[in-house]
């Protein structure tokens, strides 16, 4: 057992100079978890901002100017007064203005019989803005109705039959940020553990240097721990910057207990670990592993694990995918226990099946290294 | 002990299923041989002929198809990692960390093999005495020189006193020095310690240092003997070297004056000047890192020069590269042509880039694959031709637009020793019909091949002239060119440490 001890820790001491010494390595595991960190943080926001908006006021009275008055000195708006909606048309179609809001004549006087119409015309190339837009207005428009209808329908009276609904639009500008910061971690573990480890040890298939330390007592087991515990190390670095960064800069909320992410990350970490080096095992080539690496587990995360979109509002077959990959159920674990709470049914079923993933790959992984050459 | 036989290999064989093609490809039938205790045993052969895939067999690095072998009187089949942990490898590329010092790669072997730290100091002390790299432990091992790489894989391997040493291919590469230092240790090392050492080999000459020669060609063993009872195979008989030297008309198609080349600091090419005639075969030679390749890739306007005079064909390679160019056909070290097209779709591709018309094309195509023996193959598609056809066509193609100077870049390196007098033949008939033929090769022995040669080392022009007179330059007696060139290389080097 000594011997094993021995060489154990002659591999770790190896593979850590190696890594301290090779930039990439470092430049992949903690240089990208700080550029990602501050791209999504700041760069990315799905609130939509300075909406540049025609306004065409063809009943020009106090009541139509107090209530588009949420336009002025808002962040969410940037107004262009139309003289007439052929201007607004022409602002619209030289892509100055991405949404027209005409009030018609005879506003005012129909605001009396609850029959008043506002027409609201949007850019709808990029649907998911044009909707983000369209919430805005509406919800700037319905709040004015809420609090102004008793002067045009008289004091109480039919206060109960307008509808509020209320929206998410004006929130707080960072959500965001909470909602990716969960998904980042998953990202850059996998990075991390699918990524780089699956690099590192497709390298030294391609240089010969395992064929070296093949024809030596090591066993596989001690080359697959060596390359893991470094990697693993490497990824929870990444994880710490993230917390780090999701507490002091971005203040999203950790409703669920900490020791519980710590774990969870721990047990997704083990699964991306067993990829990455089943891949690498598998190809014995740096540029295949990383095509494979990245296609295989960088993109599904990004796509198929609810990080960008949901994954109950995609088609079935997507939805079918999205479920047989391991990230997913890690984000969801993230997501509840950072926003919403210690939810034990889910973390017990979600770990769970993070305890199987993690046992198929690294069991793969070593089914498929052997001490053998081609 | 001795007498006793360390590897036993019956009726061995090994093949592989081609992915793409999914053939069957034969690397090793029917191999018989053992290898005895205590001595240094070479397997000879050209590339492809199963080298590899035998001593990797003797690792236990991979499984034959048929056969038993056994190595140290363990089965490797039954037992891989009882004989791993016995025996001592160093494979092609040497299996250094190129990140980790001299001393960190031979600390992390001396662990791996279990070596009590008691033993260690005077081990390693030995070992670095021995390979001369005392002095450079602190070094990253990446940043050794070729030979220096090849002297720490060795000492990796004699961390503890293996059973057994197996060396694959360790002089591949390496310039003529550093090989005769190697193979100078390992010769010590058998006489003092009887260690037991296989060693592959391309080098037919290495074969005469051991006790026992192995040779193997397309997969089958050819002889099992001692040198002595070899010399046929090792040695064979000069076909068409010239005999005299040509007279050749003084016109002279390449001109090189004062030619430098730097990379950053480095001066890779420094002060090199010679002319070259019309009709002549000029050989470049000299070992890895000493400029040939920068040289070459300057002569062929693939490389601009940092100064100096650069005429191909009488036209000034830095205002008229293009002109130049058509002037030169070019066959680059590895195969370049398009694999997946045939014979005559590589050919019709090439000559549209050369520009010839469709009736020329053809023309030249028939010419060219009568002089090459090709025409048999014209469908054969270019990936699927043995590695002295692959050669043959590679030259035909450079030579569709009938270019007056040919560039060849070690062409000769990893096809048999028969393709490569068959492909001498093919040169020296080309030169006879006035084409001037510019060569790299690394095999001194080509050298004689060559009207005049030019030794580069360091970057600088060590000897111009004929073999005869490189030979007479040099003071040594015999007619072996890689003595000579040896000797040139050492007598430069030891004047510049003065």
């Amino acid at each position: 057992m000594s011997a094993f001890w021995e060489r154990l820790r002659a591999l770790l001491v190896k593979e850590f100079k190696q890594l301290w010494r090779d930039d990439s390595s470092l430049m992949i595991g903690i240089a990208v978890p700080i550029i990602l960190i501050f791209l999504m943080g700041y760069g990315i926001s799905m609130d939509v901002k300075r909406v540049p908006t025609a306004v065409v006021m063809e009943d020009a009275s106090p009541t139509v100017e107090d209530m588009l008055s949420f336009m002025q000195g808002s962040e969410y708006f940037e107004p262009y007064y139309a003289p007439s909606m052929k201007e607004a048309v022409a602002l619209m179609d030289g892509r100055t203005v991405d949404a027209i809001v005409r009030v018609p004549s005879d506003f005012t006087e129909s605001l009396y019989q609850k029959r008043a119409k506002v027409q609201i015309i949007l850019y709808g190339v990029d649907a998911s803005n044009a909707s983000i837009m369209r919430g805005y207005l509406e919800g700037a428009l319905s709040n004015w109705l809420v609090q102004n209808q008793y002067k045009f329908l008289g004091s109480g009276a039919g206060l109960g039959a307008v509808t509020v609904v209320s929206r998410m639009w004006f929130n707080d500008a960072n959500t965001s940020a909470w909602y990716f910061i969960p998904g980042l971690i998953v990202l850059i573990i996998t990075i991390s553990g699918v990524f780089l480890t699956a690099m590192v040890m497709a390298k030294e298939w391609e240089r010969g240097t395992l064929e070296a330390l093949f024809v030596t007592p090591v066993k596989v087991l001690e080359i697959l721990l060596s390359k893991m515990v470094p990697y693993f190390c490497v990824a929870m670095v990444g994880f710490a910057l993230c917390v780090v960064a999701s507490q002091l800069l971005f203040d999203v909320p950790m409703h669920g207990s900490f020791v519980v992410i710590l774990l969870c990350t721990m047990l997704y970490l083990l699964v991306a670990l067993g990829v990455g080096l089943m891949i690498s095992s598998m190809t014995k080539n740096q540029f295949l592993a990383s095509q494979l690496a990245l296609v295989l587990s960088m993109m599904p995360t990004m796509m198929l694990s609810g990080f960008l979109f949901d994954l109950r509002s995609v088609p079935l077959v997507v939805k079918i995918v999205g479920y047989a990959l391991p990230p997913t159920y890690y984000m969801q674990l993230l997501k509840t226990l950072f926003l919403a709470g210690n939810n034990w049914e889910l973390i017990i079923r979600n770990c769970s099946i993070l305890v199987l993933y993690a046992v198929f790959f690294i069991g793969m992984a070593f089914r498929v290294t052997k001490k053998r050459v081609g | 002990m001795t007498g006793k036989n360390v590897i036993i290999s019956k009726n061995i064989c090994k093949s592989f299923i081609d992915k793409r093609s999914k053939k069957e490809i034969v690397a090793l039938e029917n191999i018989n041989i053992a290898i005895p205790h205590g001595r240094l045993t070479a397997l000879v052969g050209p590339d492809g002929a199963g080298k590899t895939t035998f001593i990797r067999m003797v690792c236990g690095l991979l499984v034959p198809s048929c056969g038993s072998l056994e190595v140290l009187g363990m089965d490797v089949l039954a037992e891989p990692q009882a004989v791993q942990d016995r025996i001592s490898y160093m494979p092609q590329q040497f299996g250094l960390y190129e990140d980790l010092t001299v001393m960190e790669n031979m600390v992390l072997y001396a662990d791996l093999h279990n070596v009590p730290p008691g033993e260690r100091q005077a081990r390693f002390a030995k070992l670095l005495h021995m390979t001369g790299l005392a002095q450079f432990t602190e070094r990253l091992a990446g940043k050794l020189s070729g030979g220096m790489k090849q002297k720490l894989g060795l000492a990796c391997t004699l961390v503890r006193a293996p059973e057994l040493l197996v060396l694959d291919e360790p002089t591949v590469g390496v310039d003529p020095l550093s090989r005769r230092e190697l193979w100078e240790i390992l010769q010590q090392l058998v006489k003092d310690d009887e260690l037991t050492v296989l060693v592959s080999t391309a080098y037919m000459d290495e074969a005469d240092l051991c006790s026992k020669v192995i040779i193997f060609n397309e997969g089958k063993l050819l002889a099992e003997d001692t040198p002595e009872n070899l010399r046929g195979y090792l040695h064979p008989p000069k076909g068409v070297a010239f005999t005299g030297v040509r007279s050749l008309p003084d016109k002279f198609v390449i001109e090189v004056r004062n030619l430098v080349r730097k990379f950053g600091d480095f001066v890779a090419v420094d002060d090199v000047s010679f002319r070259v005639r019309e009709g002549e075969i000029f050989g470049l030679l000299g070992p890895n890192g000493a400029g040939k390749t920068t040289t070459f890739r300057m002569l062929c306007g693939l490389l601009p020069a940092s100064s100096g005079y650069l005429a191909v064909a009488g036209l000034d390679l830095r205002t008229a590269r293009t002109q130049a160019r058509a002037n030169i056909g070019y066959v680059a070290q590895k195969f370049s042509l398009y694999p997946t097209l045939t014979v005559d779709e590589n050919m019709n591709f090439y000559g549209g880039v050369y520009g010839l018309d469709d009736e020329r094309l053809r023309e030249r195509m028939t010419a060219v694959k009568e002089q090459f023996n090709l025409a048999e193959l014209s469908d054969k598609e270019a990936g699927e031709l043995p590695g002295g056809y692959k050669q043959r066509l590679s030259m035909a193609v450079a030579l569709l637009h009938e270019p007056r100077i040919i560039f060849l870049d070690e062409p000769t390196s990893g096809i048999d020793p028969v393709a490569r007098r068959n492909f001498w033949k093919q040169i020296t008939a080309l030169a006879a019909e006035g084409k001037t033929i510019i060569i790299t090769t690394h095999f001194m022995e080509e050298a004689e091949y060559c009207d005049r040669i030019m030794i580069q080392d360091q970057g600088r022009m060590l000897a111009l002239g004929t073999p005869k007179e490189i030979r007479e330059q040099a003071g040594v007696a015999s007619d072996d060119m890689n003595e000579a060139f040896i000797a040139i290389v050492e007598k430069s080097r030891g004047e510049k440490e003065v």
